[in-house]
Order: structure tokens, then C-alpha cells, then sequence
């Protein structure tokens, strides 16, 4: 296989618009929205808050001498303008949303409802801990469900998101070594690999060997074994891995892998398609991180905040970072000082202030509970299910690399089945947009030409799938007839046309400015 | 189960499609030992709403909401009003349940908020550009001393005495690995003498103001002390009200601001999700961490946004990226940006008065109690006061009469005897004349009393 170096095109060219020209610029439902900066103005308000007369004497001096340059609004006017500002986003509870190694999931509303239950939502950090226990008690039943599903003993909590987490079990993999007296500095990390693995390691002060794939999309464990040594620290593989594939010799990596004096991360973004059937302890693994924004269904929120606590084996388990939680007779307890920790503990540190993303802890419990056991199962298993769907109703007119067995729960494909049309992956994907639909993945994992990477959750009916399915298969017949209108600069259709990524990185426009000011500082 | 829209029969047809006879037959790729039955685990089964409901509201009535009492508690997250508009416009679908905009054509919501968020926190901090937010203050302190580190590819990080002592952890564990890190004394109410610490080894100092028992500090002789060496300046502020009353940082010269915004739009949430405010210099954008959203347009002409200059991160750059940051605070972002719309200038700069007034009202009747120092001469809506027992101890006994005094300052400094009877409190807008007291009559009481011998739970 050969890498994609190249990638995706970021400049589009320009098109002359044949849409009606309307004297608002509105069109119908579609309204345009001015900034911020430019709908307000000095001396108006959104709040109702008196002026109060204040000393200077505890000021040190350092009151604020210029203006801020803050826009003025009414309550109506902000209102109506992240209204319409968030009508030109596409939205997993508007339409499916196939981004694979993503998992955009239904986000039930009940785990909005008690996240905001003011016993959590307006519940202080540094409260006093008799003030706190039933925070602390919904905390430790996640860590229970966490460390049952993946069999594991141990979880550290704080991990803000999926890459903070790859950071902990890296720091923990660290720590480990280091009481072992050894300097290991080598990662192995599989071509496939998301971005965020080996820049996780090299910001972890680690040198990152890659290690290549086979012709059927796992890793290479002829090269894996190869490369295996006194120097290398861990290996860091995703599994089920980004091809959609699970990696069936993992027991035999995992095993070479403690053969050989390292540690065995993976990366647990797709651990949605396997929950409450196969157990990553079970499987040799030393550290996983659990996106609790995509498998346990906290919403993605536009890019954040996510959450991605720590599974740890007992390995690696006394060197959990702070704080720790302990339930003994007094009741529910965080451990926050390093000199205070339980016998044997050598925590490596802190990730972040206070004790991770008690929102998203909540949203995730709220989900496991009301799955159970037997529902995250049964959502693996539609996951799954539902991917391999659309792989087998697909696979005859769009290409699948590895689409003569069985996906996990994303469908591969590349752009073989483009060849010769003009139509490139880029344009596959945008013309999706025309239909109502987000596009899929596309240019990831980096390993397979053109790659589109097809993701359907277990949020979709049957009849969802069916139309989907259906609106690709005539694209894909449309393009290899070379019928091109519907791809060529698409997408027609959306509240913006292809945007020029080349020019915005050329000269970076980074914030709004006020017109009368000089741009030279710019 | 109710989120699964999938029945027996659109299985049974879509497993006849693929052409097996039973789910197992998908999973044949995972080693047949490692599949276990649902009997190993000890979990509950799917429970219908109302019992989730039900469960999870018992637990939160085990808490003491900081709505439910007179509550003083800050040092890093601030108890504010936030309108009701914010949180339910960040509940709208689009927002709440979209992707990291990757698709500009479809995400324009998200990305024109992204961009007015960067400049509201540019104007707020008084830099140049700043990013799309990092996860909350603590780590955007942490990735400020790497890219100073990365900057002026020196080793040495100083802390200040002043800074969040959880702040310094989180750094110390992630700034230690390629570098130095060492901390100034601590000196409650007075700024330590940090400009002397300063050596040509020395990427950045690190200073809070106001710190985190409530000091302002002076930024501007630091910063030069810095730029005289060739080191960096990072301030950090863990109350972003108080830019509505005190100097920016980047009119004070700073070169990086790191921020903790949950003060603006954000409940307090036990400690996260919060959003990190992240502002640098222009001439420092290349090396900044996290996203970026720029002004462009489309193919017809029409002014847009996108997220740019990804070359820094880690989907292209992979192991040479910046960071290997791969979010930021969406949606935190979102209520930090509708609550600062909604409040706009003159409403910050009366919400931030309001702040300092209540807050100084409740110093001044607290340094009237018998046993009560006030530390922090100077402050904006937090300070720090000495009592005449352990903080912890006296925290705990008001806890039992409903009343949340603070922080005492041995939760964040265990090991510093000199601390032992600081407590740090806070006041804002919320706080109202009988919290304020309840409290004072309380901590009279208290401190009147002989001391307990029981053991506090800090």
C-alpha cells in the first residue's frame, strides 16, 4: 500500500452563481449573519446589573485604563443571532451524521437533563468533600462500569479528552519504567495510526518508530517483532484499528510486547464496537483510553469538550496520576496529596486542576445506566451490524479495500471506483452535502488511496440506512457514467460553497477588527 | 432499549443481506477466547428513564449545591449568575450535537462563533490572536511554558509563589519532561521577588494575578525583567471577570495569556468540563497549540470561515506537531462567547464592579471578627484571610452549620505549615448581604469556640 501524501485539494476555484438573487441576501429559511462586532454597539446591554460605586484602594492600581472594544446587544438580538448562526451547522439530531473513527451517536437528552441537576452543575471543586459525596459516589460508579467493561483494574478519571488520555497512559508507561531503573525511549506505532498516537509520544519526550501494515490492513508482526527491543517503551495500537478492522493477532503483539520488556497502549476510540462483548483487558493490554464522547454518547459539542478517562492494568496502576478516589468507612474520599496516597502508589503527577470532566461523567453514567450491560452490547452489535450493511450494499459499485471479510463498525472504502471519472474523493464527499447528508470521513487512515471511511452508529433505523444507501450507489452508477455536474464544485447547495483553506493559511485573518483601524498590525 | 431504533426483523433482513446467519459471524475476527458472556459482567441491565432519573437525582441531592447556602468557595472556579438564555442556546441540536467543524460548508455556526470567540478573548487579554480554546486554565498554563520553552528553546520554567499550586502540577508534569521547572516561594498577600530568579537558562516565569489568594499583581516590571533576559512572560488569570476592572495582561507586556474562562457562560461542575482561554503575540501564531478559525471566502465570493494553519497539529503534522491536542471546549466556548455577547462591554465592566464591591464589603466585616487577619491588601472578588485555628478545621465545622466558607489554603498546599490557617474566599454577584452575614456571624461563633479534636475531612 502506499501512503497519500498529497491529500486533499484546499483551494477551490471560483464559480460564477446562478441562484436567484434576493435584495436581503437571505434566501428563504437560509438567513445570513453579520459578526457580532457588527450587529452591536457602545452603550447598550444584555443584562440587568446596577452600577455600583467601588474604591480604588484595593486596586493596586492596575484598574483597566482603555475600553475593551466589547459590542453592546439586547437579550433579543443575541438570541436571534446564535439562533441563526447555528441553523447553518449540519447535526447528529438532524440527519446521519457517517464520520467514521468519529462516532457521532444519538446524544439522549435525559444525560443533558442531570448534568444539570444543581447537585452536580453548580457543585464547586474545592467544596468541602462532606459537601460533595454523592458527586464523588457518581464518579466511583463510573469507574466501576469503566473497569468492567474493559476488565481492567484501575482507571484514572481526570483525562480531559482522547488525547489527554493517550498522555496519561504514556505518562504512566513512563513512570513504570523509570521505577523499573530502565531507559526505554521507543514507540511503536502502526502506520494507521490516528494523528493524535505518535504526536501523543513525542510530546511525551519519546522517538516514534512506525510500523507498517499488511496487505489485508493490520499490522505487520513480522515488522512489529523486528522492531521490538531493550529501548522500546510501548506499542500503541488502535483496535478495532482505523481500517475498520479488528487486529486479530493482538494476543500474540500483546504477548511479544511483554516479551520484550514494554507496555501495550491502545488507543480506545473504537472501543464503541466491541463494548460488553470482548473485555481489552482479556486482551494483554496495559493502558486504554475511553472517549466518553464518542462511545458513551457525550455530545461532541461542535469540537468539545470531551472526556477520556484511563483503564489501567495492574501494571501500570500505581502510577495513576492524581487525584485518587478511596471509599473506606468515612465515606467517599479524594486522595489530592502525593505524600498521602495509599501504600505502594507512585502517582506520576497531575493532569489537570481539580478531578476531569464531572459533566461528561455524568452524561456517561446516565447513558451506561440506562443501556445496562445487555443494551451496551446490543449497541456494539448494531454498530457493527449496521456498518457491515453498508458495506455489503455497497461493495459492488464502490471500491472496498479489505471488503472480503467482515468490517467492525466502519466500512472502508477507497477511490478505485472513482478512477477515470474525474471525480475525485473530495468531491464525492461534498456532493453528499447536496443530499442532506454530512460526508463521511474522507482522506483517513492515510494508508488506503483516496480512503472514505464510513461510520452509521447504532442510531440509525433500518429505512435511514436504506436511503443512504441508496444515495450513494446512484452516485457512485452516476460517476462511473461520468455523469460529473452533481460532484464537479460541490457542494451547490449548502449556506456556503467550497471555502479557499489555501488563502485563510496563507494570510491568517484570525479576528475581527474594526474597519477605521489600520490592518498593518495584521 | 429505547435509543436503538434497529428491531428483530431489520436484523434478521440486514444479516441476510451481508449474507450470514447471525451477528457472531461479524465479530470472527476477534480471538473466540476473548469473547465473553454478558453474565461477567456485574452491571445492571437497561433501565428505563425514569429509574436513571430517579438514581442519578439522589445522588445529587447528596450535594450541597453552591445555590443551596451561603457559599464563598473560589481559587480557580467562580460561582456566577449565567442568564438563562446561555444554557439554552447551547442545547440547541446544531450546536450540541455537531462535530468538530471539518466541514466548513455545513459548520459555519460553529466557526463564525470560533472566530468572534477569538476576538473576544483577544480584546479581553489584550493580545494579538488567540485560539479556539484549550481544555480549561490548568493545561493552557501547561501548554503556555512548552511553547515558551519551544520559543526561546531554553529549558527553565518559573512558577510563581502565586500560582494555582494544582496549576503547578499540572505543568511541573508535562513542562519537567523536557525541561525545568522550579517554583518561588510561596508569600501569601505579598508578590515574591520573582524578576531575581530569572537566569539567561530561563524560557518563561509564570505569574497569576490576581493570584490565587487573591493578590494583584503588577505585571509590567516582571516582563521587562523577562525581556531583559530573553525569557517570556505567561500570565494567568483563573478569574476572566476580572479583566472587566483590571488591566489586560497584554497591556502589562505579557507574551502568552493562558485563562480559565468558566466564570463567563459556565456552571461550576465540580471541576470541568471549563474552557481555556489561550492569547498570544502575532509573531508567536506558529508555534501557538490548539485550533484556529480564519476569515476566507467561498468559491462565490461569500465571506467565511474555516479552520486554518492545521499544519501545527497533530492529523497533519503528526509526530512534529505543536500538541497533540485534537479538541478544544466547543460548546464551553459557546456559552463564554453568548454570555460575553449578552454582557457586552458596559455589562462586563458592571458585573466585574459588582465583584470587587461585594467582595471588599465582605472583607471588611470579616477583618472585624475577633481572630480574623485580612492577608491580601489588595484584591478584585477574592481574598485571603488568618485565623486564629487551622482553616481546614474551621471550614468544616461551618460546613456542618450550611454554611461553604472557602478554601482552606492547606487543600491546595498540604505540606506549607505556614499556610495551615489561611482560608481563601471569594464573593461575587451572587453573594448577597445575609450570606455575607451568615457567614461572619458563623465564623465568630466558630472561632470562639474551643477547637474540636475530632480529625477534619479537608
Amino acid at each position: 500500500m502506499t501512503m497519500n501524501a498529497q491529500g486533499r485539494p484546499t483551494a477551490p476555484g471560483t464559480i460564477e452563481s446562478n441562484e436567484l438573487a434576493t435584495i436581503s441576501g437571505d434566501r428563504g429559511l437560509d438567513h445570513e449573519e453579520a459578526l457580532i462586532f457588527e450587529i452591536g454597539r457602545d452603550g447598550h446591554c444584555g443584562v440587568d446589573l446596577p452600577t455600583v460605586q467601588i474604591s480604588e484602594n484595593r486596586l493596586a492600581g492596575m484598574r483597566r485604563k482603555a475600553p475593551i472594544g466589547l459590542p453592546g446587544l439586547s437579550e433579543p438580538e443575541v438570541v436571534r443571532h446564535y439562533v441563526r448562526l447555528s441553523r447553518m451547522n449540519y447535526a447528529i439530531d438532524s440527519g446521519l451524521y457517517p464520520l467514521g473513527s468519529c462516532t457521532m451517536k444519538h446524544n439522549p437528552r435525559l444525560n443533558e437533563k442531570v448534568a444539570r441537576f444543581p447537585g452536580f452543575g453548580d457543585l464547586h471543586p474545592l467544596a468541602p468533600q462532606s459537601t460533595t459525596q454523592g458527586a464523588l459516589e457518581l464518579i466511583s460508579e463510573l469507574m466501576k462500569w469503566l473497569t468492567t467493561l474493559t476488565g481492567m483494574p484501575a482507571v484514572a478519571m481526570s483525562p480531559k479528552a482522547g488525547a489527554h488520555g493517550e498522555l496519561c497512559g504514556l505518562l504512566a508507561i513512563r513512570a513504570a519504567i523509570q521505577a523499573r531503573g530502565e531507559k526505554r525511549n521507543r514507540i511503536l506505532v502502526p502506520e494507521s495510526a490516528h494523528g493524535t498516537n505518535p504526536a501523543t509520544a513525542a510530546f511525551a519526550g519519546f522517538v516514534i518508530d512506525e510500523v507498517k501494515g499488511t496487505a489485508d490492513g493490520r499490522v505487520d508482526m513480522v515488522e512489529l517483532e523486528g522492531k521490538l527491543g531493550p529501548d522500546v517503551a510501548a506499542i500503541m495500537l488502535t483496535n478495532p484499528n482505523t481500517c475498520g478492522l479488528f487486529e486479530r493477532d493482538i494476543r500474540h503483539m500483546a504477548d511479544a510486547t511483554h516479551k520484550a520488556g514494554a507496555y501495550f497502549y491502545c488507543d480506545g476510540a473504537n472501543f464503541n464496537a466491541i463494548a460488553g462483548r470482548v473485555r481489552p483487558g482479556d486482551l494483554g493490554i496495559d493502558a486504554m483510553h475511553i472517549n466518553l464522547h464518542k462511545t458513551f454518547s457525550t455530545p461532541h459539542g461542535g469540537g468539545g469538550p470531551g472526556a477520556g478517562p484511563v483503564v489501567l492494568s495492574a501494571a501500570l496502576a500505581p502510577f495513576a496520576p492524581l487525584p485518587l478516589l478511596v471509599h473506606d468507612d468515612k465515606g467517599f474520599r479524594l486522595i489530592e496529596d502525593r505524600e498521602a496516597v495509599p501504600d505502594g502508589a507512585q502517582p506520576f503527577g497531575r493532569m489537570c486542576a481539580f478531578h476531569g470532566q464531572m459533566g461528561m461523567f455524568t452524561r456517561a453514567l446516565s447513558y451506561m445506566l440506562s443501556h445496562g450491560r445487555d443494551g451496551v452490547r446490543q449497541a456494539s452489535e448494531d454498530a457493527v451490524l449496521s456498518a457491515n450493511y453498508i458495506l455489503a450494499s455497497l461493495k459492488d459499485v464502490m471500491s472496498a479495500p479489505f471488503g472480503d471479510g467482515p468490517c467492525m463498525h466502519e466500512a472502508l472504502f477507497d477511490d478505485h471506483f472513482l478512477d477515470g471519472t474525474g471525480v475525485t474523493t473530495l468531491d464525492f464527499a461534498k456532493a453528499m452535502i447536496d443530499e442532506g447528508y454530512h460526508p463521511m470521513t474522507m482522506y483517513f487512515p492515510l494508508v488506503v488511496h483516496g480512503a472514505m471511511l464510513i461510520e452509521p452508529t447504532e442510531s440509525e433505523s433500518k429505512d435511514s440506512l436504506d436511503r443512504y444507501i441508496h444515495v450513494l450507489r446512484t452516485m457512485a452508477l452516476e460517476a462511473k457514467e461520468k455523469k460529473t455536474e452533481r460532484f464537479t464544485g460541490a457542494p451547490h447547495l449548502a449556506p456556503r460553497r467550497r471555502l479557499d483553506e489555501t488563502a485563510a493559511a496563507r494570510k491568517p485573518i484570525l479576528r475581527w477588527r474594526k474597519k477605521e483601524l489600520p490592518q498593518a498590525a495584521e | 432499549m429505547r435509543y436503538h431504533p434497529l428491531t428483530t426483523a431489520d436484523r434478521t433482513a440486514m444479516l441476510a443481506k451481508i449474507g450470514v446467519s447471525s451477528v457472531d459471524a461479524l465479530f470472527k475476527d476477534v480471538p473466540q477466547q476473548a469473547v465473553v458472556p454478558l453474565s461477567v459482567f456485574d452491571l445492571p441491565d437497561t433501565q428505563g428513564e425514569m429509574e436513571v432519573d430517579r438514581k442519578l437525582a439522589r445522588m445529587a441531592a447528596k450535594n450541597t449545591a453552591a445555590g443551596a447556602a451561603p457559599f464563598f468557595c473560589g481559587a480557580g472556579a467562580y460561582k456566577h449568575h449565567v442568564p438563562a438564555a446561555v444554557d439554552h442556546l447551547i442545547q440547541r441540536s446544531e450546536f450540541l450535537t455537531s462535530y468538530t467543524p471539518y466541514q466548513p460548508e455545513i459548520a459555519q455556526g460553529t466557526l463564525q462563533y470560533l472566530f468572534e470567540f477569538q476576538t473576544q478573548v483577544a480584546l479581553l487579554t489584550g493580545m494579538e490572536v488567540a485560539n479556539a480554546s484549550l481544555y480549561d486554565g490548568s493545561t493552557a498554563t501547561a501548554e503556555a511554558v512548552l511553547m515558551a520553552q519551544r520559543i526561546t528553546k531554553r529549558p527553565k520554567a518559573i512558577l510563581s509563589g502565586g500560582l494555582h499550586p494544582q496549576y503547578c502540577e499540572t505543568v511541573e508534569t508535562v513542562a519537567a519532561l523536557s525541561g525545568v521547572v522550579s517554583r518561588a516561594p510561596v508569600t501569601p498577600g505579598k508578590a515574591e521577588d520573582i524578576a531575581a530568579l530569572i537566569d539567561n537558562e530561563t524560557a518563561c516565569v509564570v505569574v497569576q494575578s490576581p493570584d490565587v489568594f487573591g493578590l494583584i499583581r503588577d505585571l509590567k516590571p516582571i516582563a521587562a525583567a523577562a525581556h531583559a533576559k530573553g525569557a517570556l512572560l505567561v500570565a494567568v488569570v483563573t478569574e476572566a471577570v476580572s479583566l472587566g476592572l483590571l488591566e489586560a495582561p497584554g497591556f502589562q507586556d505579557a507574551d502568552i495569556v493562558a485563562c480559565e474562562g468558566q466564570s463567563i457562560g459556565n456552571g461550576l461542575n465540580f471541576g470541568g468540563p471549563y474552557v481555556g482561554l489561550f492569547a498570544t503575540k502575532e509573531k508567536y501564531l506558529r508555534q501557538m497549540p490548539g485550533r484556529l478559525t480564519g476569515e476566507t471566502t467561498d468559491a462565490s465570493g461569500k465571506r467565511g470561515y474555516v479552520l486554518t494553519l492545521s499544519t501545527r497539529e497533530q492529523h497533519i503534522r503528526r509526530e512534529k506537531a505543536t500538541s497533540n491536542i485534537c479538541t478544544n471546549s466547543g460548546l464551553c466556548c459557546l456559552a463564554f462567547t453568548i454570555h460575553l455577547s449578552l454582557l457586552g462591554e458596559e455589562g462586563l465592566t458592571r458585573l466585574a464592579r459588582i465583584n470587587h464591591a461585594n467582595a471588599s464589603a465582605l472583607a471588611d466585616k470579616l477583618a472585624r471578627v475577633p481572630g480574623v487577619d485580612l492577608v491580601t491588601p489588595s484584591f478584585f472578588n477574592e481574598f485571603t484571610i488568618k485565623l486564629s485555628r487551622p482553616a481546614a478545621d474551621v471550614v468544616d465545622a461551618l460546613a456542618k452549620r450550611g454554611i461553604v466558607a472557602g478554601v482552606p489554603a492547606s487543600r491546595l498546599l498540604p505540606h506549607d505549615p505556614s499556610v495551615r490557617d489561611l482560608l481563601i474566599v471569594a464573593a461575587t454577584e451572587t453573594t448577597t448581604e445575609e450570606d455575607a452575614d451568615a457567614l461572619v456571624k458563623a465564623l465568630g461563633t466558630v472561632l470562639s469556640e474551643a477547637p474540636s479534636t475530632s480529625g477534619a475531612m479537608f
